[in-house]
């Protein structure tokens, strides 16, 4: 008897906590299938928020598209996320992998230099980095770097925290594995090639994850370097969108849900990969 | 024979090294370009009244310590690094404590508890920026968390306009920012006592310790680097809060809701006073690092300790 109470408290508490976390995202969900802005406010202080009821389609987000190049702040949000994470995990995997794993010179300093960057956070470059590409050139004569792709992914490949996931993994590889292969002769090119890398798949997750996200959700740096819709990503054309008078409050949840749903589907399949990804940012307890 | 091997070993070498800052290069390269750099520029340009287009009948001077001088009597960097404070003051022990407690919810072995977890983590794939939007919403005048409060407190509370009131608007934007972040040190401590041995609890349970003993005398100490890192990781998080005070409120009304990072793009970005924007970069980068250092070190000899 006592221990059905303390069971059923258990999943209410959970319960509860449940209905915190999720309350805000199904009522962005729900709120952006009600096609009529007067019932959106009328339900807004109301249980009815939450449920699906009244003229519900997809009006609203025919209205984000006929408003907005959405399919084009799309594009770039997705471009510039997958060449980063691939340019990143080729980059910083290979530096990783001389420092775990070659003997050179100089290879101390440079693992130092790493792990001391990790700590400096971009909020303390922005601003020297906005006066720095403002006057950069570029193929073709570009004379600022203001507006463009690269210039919302370059900066982000070389990641001190990713070489440093990296380094730890590789560290941990059997050295024999290695070794075998190297009386076969094989240069250390081809080793990294076909037996780390099959090895490290976890790893490549993980950090693929953790970029992911930082890109798809990058928001300060796009708002300084981009003007106008051609390279902008999703992130920043909200806030543009949000900052418009009137505020049609149906048009931009479904901007908000579409900028959220690909995530959550991602999220909801690789849901084991995410969490492991964040736990390892964490230190052995 | 064997000077054929010396010689190709001694070529091995050199092929490694080669082959070592082959692949080091590309790495050191954009972290040269797009780390050192800036952060060194910062550390320069705050000593100067660099503007980010230079106008050129007044050339860029050095100007020595007159950008930090003025700081000290910046009533909205004041009002921002202060907020910053009041946010790790609020924020980091609630956010901690929560993070722990739903940890321990979905540490344990019963039915349908992965699907908690997923709820839980769900808004920390959510991007802040509609995270703001949504919450928003949730505190317009005649919106839900208004009319949540009056029902909790049958109608004594509110309505309040929340991010238009300059008391309330800072704890606003906290409340979804704990909404929002929670779930990321939840996984963290979650990773944290899955290595505690199952057998202290059991051997506990034979001592005859209740719930809460087991937690304060096995799980909590053992948790004690989990927590350190929580905390102190959440505090610069704290220190780097922008995205939804830009979205929601740009700092205001009346800078209430102004931070260090939303006033650093606000006068080296909107007001182009690059020189300034950079004084207040160091000055925050030196929070970060003292922070940091502070982590690294509490860490350190706890190790040693072990």
């Amino acid at each position: 008897m006592r221990r059905g109470l303390r069971k059923g408290l258990n999943y209410l508490v959970m319960t509860l906590l449940a209905f915190f976390f999720i309350f805000p995202i199904w009522f962005m969900l729900v709120s952006s299938f009600k096609t009529d802005e007067l019932q959106i406010t009328a339900d807004m202080s109301r249980i009815t928020a939450f449920i699906p009821y009244g003229e519900l389609g997809l009006g609203n987000y025919y209205e984000v598209f006929a408003q907005m190049e959405f399919g084009r702040l799309m594009f770039n949000s997705t471009f510039i996320m997958l060449v980063t994470i691939f340019l990143g995990l080729l980059i910083n995997s290979m530096i990783a992998y001389a420092l775990a794993r070659l003997d050179y010179s100089g290879r101390g300093v440079v693992l130092g230099v790493i792990v001391a960057l990790i700590i400096v956070p971009f909020e303390a470059i922005a601003i020297p980095l906005l006066m720095l590409v403002n006057s950069l050139p570029w193929f073709g004569g570009a004379t600022t770097w203001l507006d463009s792709y690269h210039v919302q992914i370059l900066p982000f490949i070389a990641d001190a925290f990713s070489i440093f996931l990296f380094y730890q993994f590789f560290i941990n590889i059997p050295k024999e594995l290695e070794e075998a292969a190297l009386v076969d002769g094989a240069s250390k090119l081809r080793i990294y090639w076909s037996i780390i890398l099959p090895l490290s798949k976890p790893i490549f997750a993980t950090v693929a994850i953790l970029q992911a996200l930082a890109s798809w959700n990058r928001f300060m740096w796009p708002l300084m370097v981009t003007r106008g819709v051609d390279y902008r990503p999703l992130t920043v054309g909200m806030q543009t969108f949000f900052g418009q008078d009137p505020r049609i409050w149906g048009d931009l949840l479904a901007f908000a849900s579409m900028i959220t749903i690909p995530v959550l589907i991602v999220f909801l399949i690789f849901q084991k990969w995410f969490v492991q990804s964040v736990a390892s940012t964490g230190i052995k307890g | 024979m064997s000077a054929n091997t010396r010689t190709s070993r001694s070529a091995l070498r050199r092929d490694e090294t080669l082959v070592a800052w082959l692949f080091s290069s590309p790495a050191i390269l954009l972290l040269i370009i797009f780390l050192a750099v800036p952060f060194i520029m910062a550390i320069v340009l705050a000593f100067t009244d660099q503007r980010l287009i230079p106008n050129p009948n007044l050339p860029t001077q050095f100007i020595g310590l007159r950008n930090f001088v003025r700081l000290i009597d910046d009533e909205a960097f004041l009002r921002g690094l202060l907020n910053n404070f009041y946010f790790v003051l609020v924020v980091v022990p609630i956010q901690t404590a929560l993070a722990l407690f739903l940890a321990i919810l979905i540490n344990q072995k019963i039915k349908g508890v992965n699907t908690y977890r997923t709820i839980y983590f769900a808004p920390v794939v959510t991007s802040m920026v509609v995270v703001a939007v949504i919450w928003t919403f949730l505190y317009n005048p005649s919106g839900m968390v208004n009319s949540l409060l009056g029902l909790i407190s049958f109608g004594t509370l509110g309505p309040y306009n929340w991010l238009q009131n300059t008391k309330l608007v800072f704890p606003a934007i906290m409340l979804l920012s704990i909404w929002q972040g929670v779930g990321f040190q939840m996984v963290i401590y979650l990773a944290g006592l899955q290595e505690i041995p199952t057998d202290m609890y059991e051997a506990a349970e034979v001592d005859g310790a209740n719930k809460w003993q087991q937690f304060k005398n096995i799980t909590f100490p053992l948790l004690r680097n989990t927590t350190i890192f929580v905390v102190l990781t959440t505090t610069i998080l704290a220190f780097r809060l922008f995205d939804q005070v830009k979205v929601m409120t740009n700092g205001g009304p009346q800078n209430a809701s102004m931070t260090t990072i939303v006033y650093v793009i606000e006068q080296g970005w909107t007001q182009l006073k690059v020189g300034y924007a950079s004084a207040i970069s160091v000055v925050f980068f030196i929070i970060v690092l003292v922070i940091s250092l502070l982590q690294r070190r509490v860490l350190r000899e706890e190790r040693v300790v072990d």
